[in-house]
């Protein structure tokens, strides 16, 4: 009998709670933990991926209530927006390890030519040879960039944004479980090198790696993010004629 | 906090305004990046507020891709009939850019004796 009042009551609540914010801010940033939990008790092993972990739970909330990408986004969307403030941030250990940064300016310009010219033609040529269709393939061709900047990236060339959203978040993950058994594998002790390395190929979440690891890593990511954003907006409208 | 929250958000605003009104292919929050280093390097010094506001932002990055990663419910049709194809175009670039960018660098770093200056500073 009591549930007869109970039940219409909850659904009530629920109803009025899913079309807010909060609900979905803070289940975002509960996924996130329960990753972030996960991936220390799992020994902070780089397979164990804390953003893998979240977006998998919330995808599996997402189809178990029925709600859309759009409501869900919209209570997310607070987080999403730190993105800025988060890219503008860098500047903070760029100028405290500047001395150091300096006197790698010409590894750093050389890698950075390197990394971002095969992080395009690869990604593209591979889909294409995979028969990809043409619309996906041009979404993957600034995976290796930072998310605001791919997006931006993919709606002058003509692909889908959303979906370039989704590839550049899988490829950040990829690099961060990858980054640190490929180095000991290539035998690189340089923290310089390896962090650069992972910037260049997976942006913010190969960042947030490797500053788990080390600083100057990290540092030498998050400057290598930065100027694959600046590289890869100006080299993809160019080398996109070259594979159409 | 709240004016080193202020600070990062008036750079991010100056580098939106700069890209647009100048048209550049640059996103505004990389402006931005610049635009705050020059303003480091003015002042010579690093706010502690601003240290620690960026040291939590920076620690917690991998968080800010979370709700556009949920994104991956939109597509799952097309990932689905295409996934092989991105996979592997995904996973072998990704992998093929860090090795590359990787041997570029200790390439160059052992030429230009970079390398010493690092490992000057190691020591130091």
């Amino acid at each position: 009998m009591i549930t007869d009042v109970i039940e219409p009551a909850i659904q009530d609540v629920w109803v009025y709670l899913t079309a807010r914010p909060l609900v979905w801010l803070t289940v975002t940033i509960a996924a996130y933990l329960i990753g972030q939990w996960l991936f220390d008790r799992a020994g902070r092993r780089p397979l164990v991926n804390p953003v893998a972990i979240a977006v998998v739970l919330l995808v599996a909330l997402l189809m178990v209530t029925g709600t859309d990408y759009q409501t869900y986004f919209d209570g997310a969307q607070f987080v999403h927006f730190l993105l800025g403030p988060a890219t503008v941030a860098l500047a903070v250990p760029l100028f405290q390890n500047f001395a150091q940064v300096r006197r790698a300016a010409l590894p750093m310009l050389a890698a950075l030519v390197a990394g971002s010219v095969t992080a395009i033609l690869s990604a593209v040529g591979l889909a294409m040879l995979f028969g990809v269709s043409l619309e996906t393939s041009r979404s993957l061709a600034s995976k290796s960039v930072t998310m605001p900047i791919a997006m931006g990236i993919t709606e002058q060339i003509g692909g889908i944004p959303s979906l370039t959203a989704v590839v550049v978040m899988i490829t950040g993950i990829i690099g961060a479980m990858v980054v640190t058994p490929l180095m000991d594998l290539l035998r690189i002790g340089d923290w310089r090198a390896r962090g650069f390395a992972v910037g260049v190929a997976s942006h913010g979440i190969g960042t947030a790696r490797a500053f788990q690891v080390n600083e100057i890593a990290g540092t030498f990511a998050g400057i290598a993010m930065a100027l694959n954003g600046i590289a890869t907006a100006i080299m993809v409208p160019l080398l996109i004629v070259l594979l159409d | 906090m709240i004016a080193a929250m202020m600070g990062l958000l008036a750079c991010q605003l100056a580098g939106e305004l700069l890209a647009r009104l100048l048209n550049l292919p640059v996103p505004g929050p990389v402006l931005g990046t610049i635009l705050l280093f020059l303003v480091l390097v003015a002042r010579g010094r690093i706010p502690d507020t601003l240290r620690d506001v960026s040291r939590t932002l920076l620690a917690n990055l991998s968080l800010l891709f979370v709700p556009a990663g949920v994104g991956i419910i939109q597509h799952l049709d097309r990932l689905r009939g295409e996934w092989l194809g991105i996979a592997t175009a995904v996973f072998g670039s990704t992998v093929l850019t860090m090795v590359v960018a990787v041997l570029v660098f200790r390439g160059v770093s052992r030429l230009t004796g970079a390398d010493a200056a690092a490992s000057d500073e190691g020591r130091a």
